[in-house]
C-alpha cells in the first residue's frame, strides 16, 4: 500500500481483521514519510505485517523509478524505526526453508536446526549431526520473497513498459471494469515473468508488448480465486499491487 | 382437437367481409379458420366453463383476439354441446359469457354485451382474468397449435394495450360501461372443481424450471407476444426457431448499442439486502432510545464499543463493518428467541466468509432439532445389532465361509447434551450481515477428534463437502461447528476473579471441578492493575471447559454403554475395567486446565506463555492505571493447528 493511500487500503482490506491500531497508523505515516526522503525511494510502499510471539514486524519496500527492479526491503518493530534488509539469495531461501513455524519476533534470534550430514572420514562414511544456525533475519528475508513472488499480482494495465526498458506506472489506469475484474487473465503476477516466454507464437500475437509483460494469472496451479476485494463497494480496483493471502503467521 | 363436437354449423355463416379484415390482420394460416385445425389462439378469457364452450369455439376455427369476441354468432345454443367437456386444449377460452347462441340479433346482441362486459372486466383487472383465462386443463393434449392457443390470454390482455388487435365491430357499439353483467351471472354454474383444476394446471405451468428461474408459463407469453408482435408469415413453420430464439433471448438480454444497461453487480443486491438492516433499525431506534431506560433488556451487546477497544489493539474489523454487524445481531435476536448474545467473529473462507454469533436461548427453546437428531442415531444403532444376527447365522448354514472379520467399530460416543459442555451454547451463522442467519448443529465428539486432525480452508458455503483423510463426519457445517467449538474451549480467557462459580463450594470436592460449567460474573471483582495483567500469566485464567482428546468436556466411559447387552456375569469384570479406566483417563483430565484456576499452574504441553504474548500486547497498550473493572474477554486463536484459519476478535 503505497504511503500515500494508506488509509484508504487498510480500510478496504479491514475485512480479514487485521487492522491497525490508530498510533500505529499514524506513526507509520509519519515514519514512512521519512524513509522516503531518507533513501530517496521513488515510492514507498507499506507492505504488511507479520505476526511473531514476542513482537510483529511491520514490512515496507521502497521502489525505485523502474517498478519490476528489485525492492529495498525494510523492516520495523515498533513503526518508526526501520532498518534495511539484505536483498535474498538462493541460498538463504533454501536456508531458511527448513525453519517451521512462528517467527520469535526478534531479529537476532537464531534457529538451530540439526542436519545430517555425510562426512567421509578416510573410508569409513559417517553420519554427523550439525547444527546449522539460521538467523531469523535471513528466514524473514526468504519469507517475504517468497511471498512475493507466489502471491503479489498487480491487475493489467496499472504499469507499462517503454522501449528503453524502465516500467511505468499507468496513471492513465482507473482500474478494471466489473467484467474485467471477474478474469484471472487480467491479472499478472508481480515479477520477471518466467512462462512468458513459453507461450506459442499465436498466442504472443495477442499480447500488447506494452502491458503483456508479465505472467498471467490464468495458467497458475493450483487456480487463484479472483479476490473478493473486486466486489467491495468501491468498484475501483486500486493500482497497488495488492495480495490475497499474503498473511503467515 | 379432434373431438369437435358435430355443430352443424359452420363457419360459413360468418360474413365473408369480417372473415377476409381479420385474415388480413392475422397472420396466421386460414386453415386454422377451420374447425378442425381449430386453433382459436385469440387471446379469449376462458370462462370457468370454457370448456363447454369451447366446442362451440373449436367450430369457429381461428379467430383473433378479440375478433373472436366479436364474433357472437355462430354459437350453438345447445345446451347438450355446453355439457361436453371433450374439448381437449386448451385454447382459448372463451368468455362465460360467450355460451353458444344461436344466431340472432338477440344473440348477437347479448353477446355484445358480454363482450363487452368482458371487455370491462378486462379494463378492472388482468389477474382475474387470467384466472380464467387459463382453460388448461389436466392434459392438454400435444397439439402443435398449441403454443398458439395458450395463454393467449395474455396476449389478450396485452392486446387491450395493442391498438390493432381492437376491430371495429358493429357489436362494440355497446360501450363498456353501459353494461353491466348481473344478467348472465345467473346463467353461470359455480364451476369450483373447474376452477381448481384451471389453477391447478396453471400452478404447474408456472412452476420454474430446474436448471433456470423461467418458467413454462412465462416462455409461452414471450414466445406468443413475439410473435404477435412480428408477425411472420407462416408462423407454424418458423415456430422452432422462434422458440429458440426466445428462450436465448431471456438468458442475453439485448444489449443496447447506443444506451448502456446499468449491469446488475452482485455489490447492488448486497446493497439492497443491506439496505434492509437499517430499515428495521431505523424503526427500532426510537424504541430503542424508549428501552435504554430499562437497562439490560436487548441481549444484542455493544459491539461498537467492543470493536473501539479491539481497534486499540490493531486487531478488528472496520468501524462501518462493526456497525453492520452490530444491526445483523439486532436481527437476530429479533427473529430468535435469545436470552444472550454475542459477537464471536468472523471466520474467513475462500468464497465468502462467516460471521459467527453465540447464542443463547431462552429457557425451553430449541429443543425439536435435537429430537430428531436423536432419532436418526437410534436408528443407526438398531442396524447394528441386526447386522450381528444375520453374521452369525450365516455362519452355521454354510460350510466354506469367508470368515466374517470380528473387527466392531469403536462405539460411538454421545453428544453432550445442549446447554452442557462443548455445546454449552449455539451458534449462529451467516455470510454477510443482512443475509439470513443460519443455525450451527451440536457438535459431536467424533467431529471434534476428526477436526484436530485435518485442517481445511473454508469455502463459505455451509453444505460443501469436507473432503479429508481421515474422513471429515459431516459437511462444512459441522467442520465449522467443531472448529469454533475448538477455538472457544481454548482461547477463552479472563482475569482472576471475574467470573466465579455459581454453585456451592461443597461440590468442588467430589466432582473433580472437571463437572461445572455454569459461572457467572463476579460483581465483587475489582479489577486488577494492568502491570499485573501484564507480568505474569497468573492473573489469566480460562473460564470455558477444555475439551478432552475424546472430544468431549465430561468424560463418558463408552464401555458402559455395552454392559446392558451382555450377560450380567461380565459385569463384575467391567465394574472392575471401569475405574481403571477412569484413571487412565484422569490423567488426560488433569492436563488439562481446570476451569477458572490459574493457567501457569496447571498447563503442561500448551506452551501457556505463548498464546498469551499477544495479551501481553493488548495489555500494554490500555490505560495505563486504568483498573476500572472492564473484565473483557479476549478470544485469541493461538491454537497451532489452526493457523490457516484467522479469527477476528470477539468480544
Amino acid at each position: 500500500m503505497d504511503a500515500d493511500s494508506l488509509l484508504l487500503s487498510l480500510e478496504l482490506a479491514s475485512g480479514s481483521g487485521q487492522g491497525l491500531s490508530p498510533d500505529r497508523r499514524a506513526s507509520l505515516l509519519t515514519s514512512l514519510m521519512l524513509v522516503k526522503r531518507d533513501y530517496r525511494y521513488d515510492r514507498v510502499l507499506f507492505w504488511g505485517r507479520i505476526l511473531g510471539l514476542v513482537a510483529d514486524y511491520y514490512i515496507a519496500q521502497g521502489l525505485s523509478e523502474d517498478q519490476l527492479a528489485p525492492r529495498k526491503t525494510l523492516y520495523s518493530l515498533n513503526c518508526t524505526e526501520w532498518s534495511l534488509l539484505p536483498p535474498a539469495t538462493e541460498e538463504m531461501v533454501a536456508q531458511s526453508s527448513v525453519v517451521k513455524g512462528r517467527f520469535m519476533g526478534d531479529p537476532s534470534y537464531e534457529y538451530e536446526h540439526t542436519e545430517l550430514q555425510k562426512v567421509n572420514e578416510g573410508e569409513k562414511v559417517f553420519e554427523e549431526e550439525i547444527v546449522v544456525q539460521i538467523k531469523e533475519e535471513t528466514r524473514l528475508v526468504s519469507v517475504i520473497d517468497q511471498i512475493d513472488k507466489a502471491v503479489a499480482i498487480i491487475p493489467r494495465g496499472a504499469l507499462f513498459k517503454t522501449p528503453f526498458g524502465p516500467t511505468h506506472v499507468n496513471r492513465t489506469f482507473e482500474g478494471l471494469s466489473l467484467s474485467e475484474a471477474k478474469k484471472l487473465s487480467s491479472y499478472f503476477h508481480f515479477r520477471e515473468p518466467v512462462e512468458l516466454k513459453n507461450k506459442t507464437l499465436l498466442e504472443k500475437a495477442d499480447l500488447d508488448p506494452s502491458l503483456d509483460f508479465m505472467d498471467s494469472l490464468e495458467h497458475d496451479i493450483p487456480k487463484a480465486l479472483v479476490p473478493s476485494l473486486a466486489y467491495s463497494p468501491s468498484i475501483l480496483i486500486p493500482e497497488l499491487p495488492f495480495f490475497q493471502d499474503g498473511r503467515r503467521m | 382437437m379432434g373431438d369437435l363436437p358435430p355443430y352443424p354449423e359452420r363457419p360459413p355463416q360468418q360474413p365473408p367481409n369480417r372473415r377476409t379484415s381479420q385474415a388480413s390482420q392475422r397472420q396466421h394460416s386460414q386453415d386454422q379458420v377451420q374447425p378442425p385445425a381449430a386453433d382459436p389462439e385469440e387471446g379469449q378469457q376462458i370462462a370457468p366453463d370454457a370448456r363447454r364452450n369451447a366446442p362451440g369455439w373449436s367450430q369457429r376455427g381461428s379467430l383473433s383476439q378479440q375478433e373472436s369476441l366479436l364474433m357472437p354468432r355462430a354459437f350453438q345454443a345447445e345446451e347438450a354441446q355446453m355439457g361436453s367437456m371433450e374439448y381437449p386444449s386448451m385454447n382459448t377460452g372463451f368468455p362465460l359469457e360467450f355460451q353458444p347462441q344461436a344466431y340472432s340479433d338477440e344473440s348477437r346482441i347479448q353477446a355484445a354485451e358480454l363482450t363487452t362486459s368482458l371487455m370491462q372486466r378486462l379494463q378492472q383487472g388482468q389477474s382475474s382474468l387470467l384466472q380464467q383465462l387459463d382453460s388448461t386443463f389436466p392434459e392438454p393434449p400435444v397439439n402443435p397449435l398449441d403454443p398458439f392457443n395458450l395463454y393467449q390470454t395474455d396476449q389478450f390482455s396485452e392486446g387491450a394495450q395493442h391498438g390493432p388487435y381492437v376491430r371495429d365491430d358493429p357489436a362494440f357499439q355497446f360501450s363498456p360501461s353501459e353494461m353491466g353483467f348481473p344478467h348472465y351471472s345467473a346463467e353461470v354454474p359455480e364451476p369450483e372443481p373447474l376452477e381448481l383444476a384451471v389453477q391447478n394446471a396453471k400452478a404447474y405451468l408456472l412452476q420454474t424450471s430446474i436448471s433456470c428461474d423461467l418458467s413454462l408459463y412465462e416462455h409461452l407469453v414471450n414466445l406468443l407476444t413475439k410473435i404477435l408482435n412480428q408477425r411472420p408469415e407462416d408462423p407454424l413453420s418458423v415456430l422452432e426457431s422462434l422458440n429458440r430464439t426466445t428462450q436465448w433471448e431471456w438468458f442475453h438480454p439485448k444489449l443496447d448499442t447506443l444506451w448502456d444497461d446499468p449491469e446488475m453487480q452482485p455489490t447492488y443486491e448486497m446493497a439492497e439486502k443491506q439496505k434492509a438492516l437499517f430499515t428495521r433499525s431505523g424503526g427500532g431506534a426510537e424504541g430503542e432510545q424508549e428501552m435504554e431506560e430499562e437497562v439490560g433488556e436487548t441481549p444484542v451487546p455493544n459491539i461498537m464499543e467492543t470493536a473501539f477497544y479491539f481497534e486499540q489493539a490493531g486487531v478488528g474489523l472496520s468501524s462501518d463493518e462493526s456497525f453492520r454487524i452490530f444491526l445483523a445481531m439486532k436481527q437476530l435476536a429479533e427473529q430468535q428467541p435469545i436470552h444472550t448474545c454475542r459477537f464471536w467473529g468472523k471466520i474467513l473462507g475462500m468464497n465468502r466468509s462467516y460471521l459467527v454469533a453465540e447464542v443463547e436461548f431462552r429457557e425451553g427453546e430449541e429443543e425439536a432439532e435435537e429430537e430428531e437428531v436423536e432419532e436418526m442415531t437410534e436408528g443407526g444403532e438398531v442396524m447394528e445389532a441386526h447386522g450381528e444376527e444375520e453374521g452369525e447365522e450365516d455362519e452355521e448354514k454354510a460350510v466354506d465361509v469367508i470368515p466374517k472379520p470380528v473387527w466392531k467399530p469403536p462405539p460411538v460416543i454421545p453428544k453432550e447434551e445442549s446447554r452442557s459442555g462443548a455445546n454449552k451454547y449455539l451458534y449462529f451463522v451467516c455470510n454477510e450481515p443482512g443475509l439470513p442467519w443460519t443455525r450451527l448443529p451440536h457438535v459431536t465428539p467424533a467431529q471434534i477428534v476428526n477436526a484436530r486432525k485435518i485442517k481445511k480452508f473454508f469455502t463459505g458455503y455451509l453444505d460443501a463437502p469436507v473432503v479429508s483423510y481421515p474422513p471429515f463426519p459431516g459437511n462444512e457445517a459441522n467442520y465449522l461447528r467443531a472448529q469454533i467449538a475448538r477455538i472457544s474451549a481454548a482461547t477463552q480467557v479472563s482475569p482472576l476473579g471475574f467470573y466465579q462459580f455459581s454453585e456451592e463450594e461443597g461440590d468442588e470436592e467430589e466432582e473433580g471441578g472437571a463437572g461445572r460449567d455454569s459461572y457467572e460474573e463476579n460483581p465483587d471483582f475489582e479489577g486488577i492493575p494492568v502491570l499485573e495483567l501484564v507480568d505474569s500469566m497468573a492473573n489469566w485464567v480460562h473460564h470455558t471447559q477444555h475439551i478432552l482428546p475424546q472430544g468431549r468436556c465430561t468424560w463418558v466411559n463408552p464401555l458402559q454403554k455395552t454392559e446392558e447387552e451382555e450377560d450380567l456375569g461380565e459385569e463384575e469384570e467391567k465394574a472392575d475395567e471401569g475405574p481403571e479406566e477412569v484413571e487412565n483417563h484422569a490423567p488426560g483430565t488433569l492436563d488439562h486446565p481446570p476451569v477458572l484456576q490459574p493457567l501457569p499452574a496447571v498447563l503442561s504441553g500448551r506452551c501457556a506463555l505463548q498464546p498469551l504474548a499477544w495479551g501481553l500486547c493488548l495489555c500494554q497498550r490500555q490505560v495505563v492505571g486504568n483498573t476500572s473493572p472492564l473484565g473483557w474477554v479476549l478470544v485469541i486463536s493461538h491454537d497451532e493447528s489452526m493457523e490457516n484459519q484467522t479469527v477476528g476478535g470477539t468480544g
